[in-house]
């Protein structure tokens, strides 16, 4: 049982907890997941890790209520506990792995796409700590849906908030305020984590700018060890894991059509789940 | 000589009720029908059934304590050489083992060494003793990390724990018991009644077992050594990737690896109403491959709703899977389609599977596996309407713990390299099961982890 130390809800529907796991948070470097169990039979749900603190033994992961098993999560508090908390799972940041000369000449721009917000956060803090270049755009529906705006400014150079109905920062998508600065900031990599389209599209933007692509693929997965294949995407026109071979990618590679497509795979039981979810709460 | 009887039947199921359901096929022995059973084992001199059990189990000495009706004593010869006799009793492929070997089976039927197994064991779980209770077992104090929790592992770790060892074993999933939690179908090994109880009985013996801790990813082989104080590490992680044909449109909404179809199923209990992992079989659903597993996915699915086809490239001689599972398969009405191999899965607009392209085959000469090879025949594709293709082609070793750890070798396949005795190339681990000889059987992979542990057992005895 994994306990649950603290929670602080970052909107009405998105929630970050700090969930006591000494073992992954000794292990976990920018860029992994995890997945977490509520309840003996619960599903298996992937989450990124979005900050880890060796000492206290704990990670931070942020959760968005979409279906029942995320609003399940969403319902827990302080105290409570996580029945399963398996991780750190998927490689670390390609950057991890490269030297301080690869690095060096690198100038990173950071795409957020609402939830996807908190796995930039250790990425861009190893970066900046690294003294890398590094500025995050991080963009969301409206102002109310803007998450670690505050906690980002302090692990990047520039920080850029946009939202899509204006209601604060750039009015626009995140990737219009890229072509915005891309020229002025003299970017060399762009790593985007969001939605699936947003992701497409950011690669889209990069490929027009010139700009090295990464993405992180949140695909459907069950065990997220290697085992099931749920998860697998087209890389290069190539099968690959994203549990296991990622779930990094390079952008420019991914089939995000055929990946979107694979993500709604259970679209109509999930909906089921989720009423049936309500129903039980209201009960 | 003892008077000849015939094998006696064992009971099942009806097909046509359990095609419905998950409850378990077989019903197993009664007490008269084990100890009719039990009365037809000849007790040769030199027993061919032994010889022929990976784990040489007394096979004579447990059946004349059933004929005796000291149900509690034939647990006891069992339990010298095996720790999961309910699971043995219900998924080793006997009639290629111990009854294979069987005397009576040359001109007539073997015992039912299986089906005595089992009902030994079911009999001993329904019926437990007050001084079940384990004897203290003195620690030597070596600690012995054990990697995965299914069959190697288990069995490595409960003779480690019967000679003194303190072991911790770490498996990477929620649930302990590797394939017989998440590859195994209820029907064919009931969970928490055969399963769980039998990890227990090896929790009994002392054995720790932690779960969610992935091993390449939460600690290392080194760390385990460095960190956490172990002096022999055991490497039992199976073989858990699975493999695709490397055909179009595998990728489609609808195709499944039976790895994914059946751990949705089997360790996440998604075929019970209202549980919160999907699972989705469609009105029709194909299963490439024709070993267990194969099985296991095709009477899943027909379970779930499916009208199920198998599709396998040879012949039905060739099948890999046992004769019973076969059987049960057709009498619950799964289709065979033999001779077939798929070339292409077929998708609609939307992206989902609409069917699959295959094409006749017929056998040519003996490969290397001794085995006709079956060779495509030009022009003869056709397609076979369904809405799901579940891959069962096969397994290979996960390579998380080979990635992460210096001087761990691997062969052309995968597998780890380890001697007959089970070390590998890295001092002071050890490694059996799928992990070291590919996907084979449970009962396999139990031998080879009863060899790891004599392995370790003199690796730190001498040091």
């Amino acid at each position: 049982m994994f306990k649950i130390l603290s929670k602080t809800m970052l909107t009405p529907n998105i929630c970050a907890m700090d969930v006591k796991a000494p073992r992954v948070a000794a292990a976990a470097k920018p860029g992994q997941f995890l997945i977490v169990r509520t309840g003996e039979d619960g599903e298996r749900i992937p989450l990124t890790i979005s900050d880890y603190d060796n000492e206290k033994g704990s990670v931070t992961i942020v959760t968005q209520g979409i279906g029942a098993s995320t609003s399940a999560i969403l319902d827990l508090e302080v105290g409570d506990c996580f029945q399963d908390v398996a991780g750190p799972l998927g490689n670390p940041s390609d950057f991890m792995a490269m030297s301080k000369e690869e690095l060096a000449g690198e100038r990173y721009v950071f795409l957020a796409g609402g939830v996807g917000t908190a796995p930039v956060y250790p990425q861009a803090k190893w970066l900046h700590e690294n003294g890398i270049p590094v500025d995050v755009i991080i963009g969301a529906r409206n102002k109310d849906l803007l998450i670690y705006a505050d906690k980002m400014k302090e692990v990047c150079d520039n920080l850029y908030l946009c939202t899509d109905d204006g209601s604060f920062g750039f009015h626009g998508l995140v990737t219009a305020q890229l072509e915005a600065v891309c020229a002025e900031r003299g970017y060399t990599h762009m790593v985007a984590i969001g939605p699936m389209i947003m992701m497409k599209f950011a690669t889209l933007t990069a490929k027009k700018l010139g700009l090295k692509a990464t993405v992180s693929l949140n695909t459907l997965m069950v065990d997220g060890t290697g085992m099931c294949g749920a998860c697998r995407v087209s890389i290069g026109g190539k099968m690959k894991f994203a549990c296991v071979d990622g779930p990094e990618f390079n952008g420019y590679e991914v089939d995000f059509d055929e990946a979107m497509r694979r993500q709604r795979q259970y679209l109509p039981q999930e909906k089921e789940a989720l009423e049936r979810y309500k129903s039980q709460k209201a009960k | 000589m003892a008077q000849r009887i015939d094998r006696t039947p064992v009971r099942e199921q009806d097909p046509a009720v359990r095609a419905h359901n998950f409850e378990e096929v077989c019903y197993g022995f009664s007490v008269e029908e084990a100890r009719r059973e039990a009365s037809r084992c000849l007790h040769c001199k030199n027993p061919r059934c032994v010889t022929a059990c990976p784990v040489s189990i007394d096979i004579p000495g447990f059946i004349a304590e059933v004929n005796n009706g000291d149900f509690k004593a034939a647990a006891a010869v069992i339990a010298k050489d095996s720790s999961l006799p309910a699971v043995c009793g219900r998924v080793c492929p006997q009639e290629t083992q111990c009854e294979g070997s069987c005397v009576l089976g040359v001109k007539g039927e073997s015992v039912a060494i299986g089906k005595l197994e089992r009902f030994v064991a079911d009999y001993n779980r329904e019926n437990p003793s007050e001084e079940s209770a384990k004897a203290d077992i003195p620690s030597n104090g070596k600690k012995v990390a054990v990697v995965g929790s299914g069959p190697a592992g288990l069995a490595c770790a409960g003779d480690l724990a019967k000679k003194g060892y303190d072991v911790t074993i770490f498996e990477a999933l929620h649930r302990p018991g590797g394939v017989l939690e998440y590859g195994i179908p209820e029907f064919r090994l009931p969970k928490d009644k055969v399963v769980k109880y039998e990890i227990d009985q090896i929790r009994k013996l002392g054995v720790k077992i932690e779960t969610d801790v992935i091993i390449g990813r939460t600690l290392t082989i080194d760390s385990l050594f460095d960190k956490e104080g172990f002096q022999a590490v055991f490497i039992g992680s199976g073989a858990g990737l699975p493999r695709f044909m490397n055909i179009p449109g595998e990728n489609l909404n609808g195709v499944f690896s039976a790895n994914e179809f059946l751990t949705r199923n089997n360790l996440m209990k998604a075929f019970r109403t209202g549980a919160p992992t999907p699972i989705r079989a469609g009105a029709k659903a194909v299963v490439v491959g024709g070993g267990n597993v194969a099985m296991d996915a095709a009477r899943t699915a027909l379970r779930l709703g499916a009208d199920t086809t198998i599709v396998y490239r040879r012949t039905e001689v060739e099948l890999p899977a046992r004769r019973e599972e076969v059987h049960h398969a057709k009498e619950e009405g799964i289709k065979f389609e033999m001779l077939t191999n798929p070339v292409e899965i077929l998708g609609d607009e939307n992206g989902w599977v609409r069917g699959i392209r295959c094409i006749k085959m017929e056998l040519g000469e003996p490969d290397a596996s001794g085995r006709r090879s079956p060779i495509p025949i030009p022009g003869s594709e056709f397609d076979i309407e369904t809405e799901t293709v579940i891959m069962a082609l096969g397994t290979s070793p996960n390579p998380l713990i080979v990635r992460t750890t210096e001087g761990l070798e691997t062969n052309r396949r995968g597998c780890l390299v380890a001697t007959e005795e089970g070390a590998t190339t890295r001092e002071g681990v050890f490694a059996g099961g799928d992990a070291v000889s590919g996907a084979a059987t449970v009962i396999l992979a139990m031998g080879a982890g009863r060899k790891g542990a004599v392995a370790i057992d003199n690796y730190l005895s001498s040091k």
